[in-house]
């Protein structure tokens, strides 16, 4: 058998609602890992990076893009699916302000002004928005890290 | 505070030639490229590449809140601006200053003082150094009666601007009003400032341009001249070092007046003070002083043996400004700038996919590029693919090796300018050295091979 991006969603559902941080599941050789956004604070390398190697912050996105890899492979490319791609380089923002809930989660519903993120860049921020109808299937950038212009924010499906 | 860490806020031959010497530092580089430079060489090269926009240089090499915000993002403490995009803007050392990042060129206040072509003459004359007769033109009837002061012909030139745009010749004393709306009009559109000045124009002179480094504190060194009169349009195309035929006493003065113009104004980092000269008269004329490192830079590397890139970074470190006594020139050293251009065909650019392309090697020979087989060139941005430059110990020499690089020289898939260097190092008149900025011109009412057309055989069937 293999994941369907419903089942996905589902799950990160389920996980989301739980008290449970991580969740690592193994389906026949497919590898899903899940972390709540924001849940651990070596998962979100802040805007400053910490002197050192540039290693460092490649290892930071490469831990995320890991996990982004692995629901990949469950969320078949397909024409339903559309990617929100960054509008500009700045730093990825899942919430209005510290503290308060975020603009969307995995499995929201969306419309085409739906804002889904904001990007700061010296300061000024900038929203994003969905520009289609539909649900929200994938979050890759962790929150309060650098995106890049062209970057893909998050991935949807698109309403029929 | 040591660098450790720079982004580069620029693209094609400059990115690579920065990266060089941050690897001789062992800096790490940043390298911030727009969506149409991801997969170039220089995003090969660099230790971590930033997609900071779209190709548009609006979008992403002239967005310096996506460039600072990308240096500090990155942990860079540092951005080097290369030259053209926002290396003389302003505003991109303001920003660097709040967000505590160096900017490796001058304060912003120097930007904005040499910007500003009538601030620049005004200090010019401050600092004892020769400007061409000229000023200010703040109305129509100024203008006039300036303009006969000075005699013609003379230059309405843009206060804002550089680079050949808003600048008009006037020959006639009854063109000038219509001159002076039609430059004032490209100023206004180029330069975001319709200001412009007269200047007389001097014919037949030379450009030549002195190459300095200050250490932002009254203490500035010079690092000889460059001849750079092989131009089109304003656009140079070939550059020298030691500019050939001044007499010792144009020569040195020329190097001191430059050195009291950048100390007149506490000049830091590495700059370039433009001159006029008037060979006939051995008269020299301040231009403009340009505030950033320089595309034809490496004449003077090649025959000083200082590395121009890291004197830059040495200084915006606070590690010091070399001594004058420090600074010894040896023989001569000629550029090349090839251009993916057709020199045939009016000079428009080429742009496209490099197929092949093998650049020259050997003794004395030095290629600056960013470009290898398959490279893209795209059209957004300046047509400079490389900088063949050759020295050796005089200048016969330097230009039969510089000769020998071009004729080893191959680019296909894009129209490059290479047959136009072949044919002005092969002329006469550049051989023998000191030419002025009407040679071009000249070379082509020679060679009227030059300016035929490449079509596709049916116009010379």
């Amino acid at each position: 058998m293999t994941l369907t991006a419903a089942d996905v969603a589902e799950i990160m559902r389920l996980v989301e609602q739980s008290k449970f941080d991580e969740l690592n599941l193994e389906i026949d050789g497919i590898k899903l890992t899940l972390r709540r956004a924001g849940a651990s604070a070596k998962f979100a390398p802040s805007l400053m990076t910490p002197p050192g190697r540039l290693d460092a912050v490649a290892d930071a996105a490469d831990g995320t893009n890991a996990s982004a890899a692995r629901c990949e492979t469950a969320v078949p490319a397909d024409a339903n699916f559309r990617d929100i791609t960054s509008p500009m380089l700045g730093t990825f923002y899942r919430a209005p302000k510290p503290g308060s809930a975020p603009f969307v989660e995995i499995g929201s519903v969306v419309h085409e002004d739906s804002v889904i993120a904001i990007i700061e860049v010296m300061k000024l921020m900038n929203t994003v928005r969905a520009g289609a109808k539909g649900v929200i299937t994938q979050i890759l950038p962790a929150d309060e890290t650098l995106v890049e212009f062209g970057e893909v924010l998050m991935r949807m499906r698109r309403d029929p | 505070m040591a660098i450790r860490r720079i982004l580069i806020a620029n693209r094609g031959e400059i990115a690579a030639r920065i990266i060089r010497s941050c690897r001789t530092l062992d800096i790490e580089v940043v390298l911030a490229v727009s969506s149409a430079d991801r997969d170039g060489e220089p995003a090969r090269q660099a230790d971590r590449v930033v997609c900071i926009g779209s190709a548009k240089s609006a979008d992403s090499y002239l967005n310096a809140a996506a460039i600072v915000h990308a240096a500090v993002a990155t942990g860079a403490d540092a951005i080097h601006p290369g030259y053209g995009f926002l290396s003389e803007r302003a505003v991109l050392p303001q920003l660097c200053a709040r967000a505590g990042i160096v900017f490796i060129g001058p304060t912003a206040e120097q930007i904005v003082a040499v910007g500003d072509k009538l601030r620049a003459r005004a200090a010019a004359e401050t600092a004892n150094v020769p400007v061409v007769p000229g000023g200010a033109a703040n109305s129509p009837a100024e203008a006039v009666a300036l303009a006969r002061k000075i005699s013609t012909p003379l230059l309405v030139k843009a206060v804002g601007g550089g680079g050949g745009r808003g600048l008009k010749l006037v020959e006639r004393l009854e063109d000038l009003p219509k001159m002076l709306d039609l430059a004032a009009a490209e100023a206004g559109a180029a330069f975001g400032d319709a200001r412009v000045y007269l200047e007389h124009y001097i014919g037949c002179g030379r450009h030549v341009e002195v190459q300095v480094l200050g250490d932002g504190a009254g203490r500035v060194i010079q690092l000889g001249e460059r001849d750079c009169s092989v131009q089109r349009r304003y656009q140079k195309l070939i550059e020298e070092t030691p500019a050939p035929g001044l007499s010792a006493a144009v020569r040195d003065s020329l190097r001191q007046a430059a050195v009291r113009f950048a100390e007149r104004i506490g000049y830091l980092s590495a700059g370039t003070v433009e001159f006029i000269v008037d060979a006939q008269r051995e008269a020299f004329y301040f231009l403009e002083m340009n505030a950033r490192i320089q595309v034809e830079h490496p004449v003077t590397e090649a025959v000083t043996g200082i590395d121009l890139i890291a004197e830059q970074i040495a200084i915006a470190n606070g590690s010091g400004l070399r001594l004058q006594s420090e600074v010894r020139t040896l023989g001569c050293a000629i550029e090349c700038r090839v251009n993916a251009e057709d020199y045939r065909n009016d000079f428009r650019p080429s742009p496209g996919r490099v197929r092949d392309v093998s650049w020259p090697a050997g003794e004395g020979i030095r290629v600056d590029t960013h470009v290898v087989p398959g490279s893209s060139i795209p059209p957004f941005y300046d047509s400079l693919i490389a900088k063949i430059i050759a020295s050796g110990p005089d200048r016969a020499s330097a230009l039969a090796r510089l000769r020998g690089a071009i004729g080893a020289t191959h680019i296909s898939g894009v129209h490059s300018n290479l047959g136009f260097h072949r044919a002005a190092l092969d002329d006469p008149e550049f051989q023998a050295g000191g030419v002025d900025t009407g040679f071009v011109a000249r070379l082509y009412a020679r060679r009227p091979d030059l300016s035929e057309q490449r079509t596709g055989g049916a116009a010379h069937g």
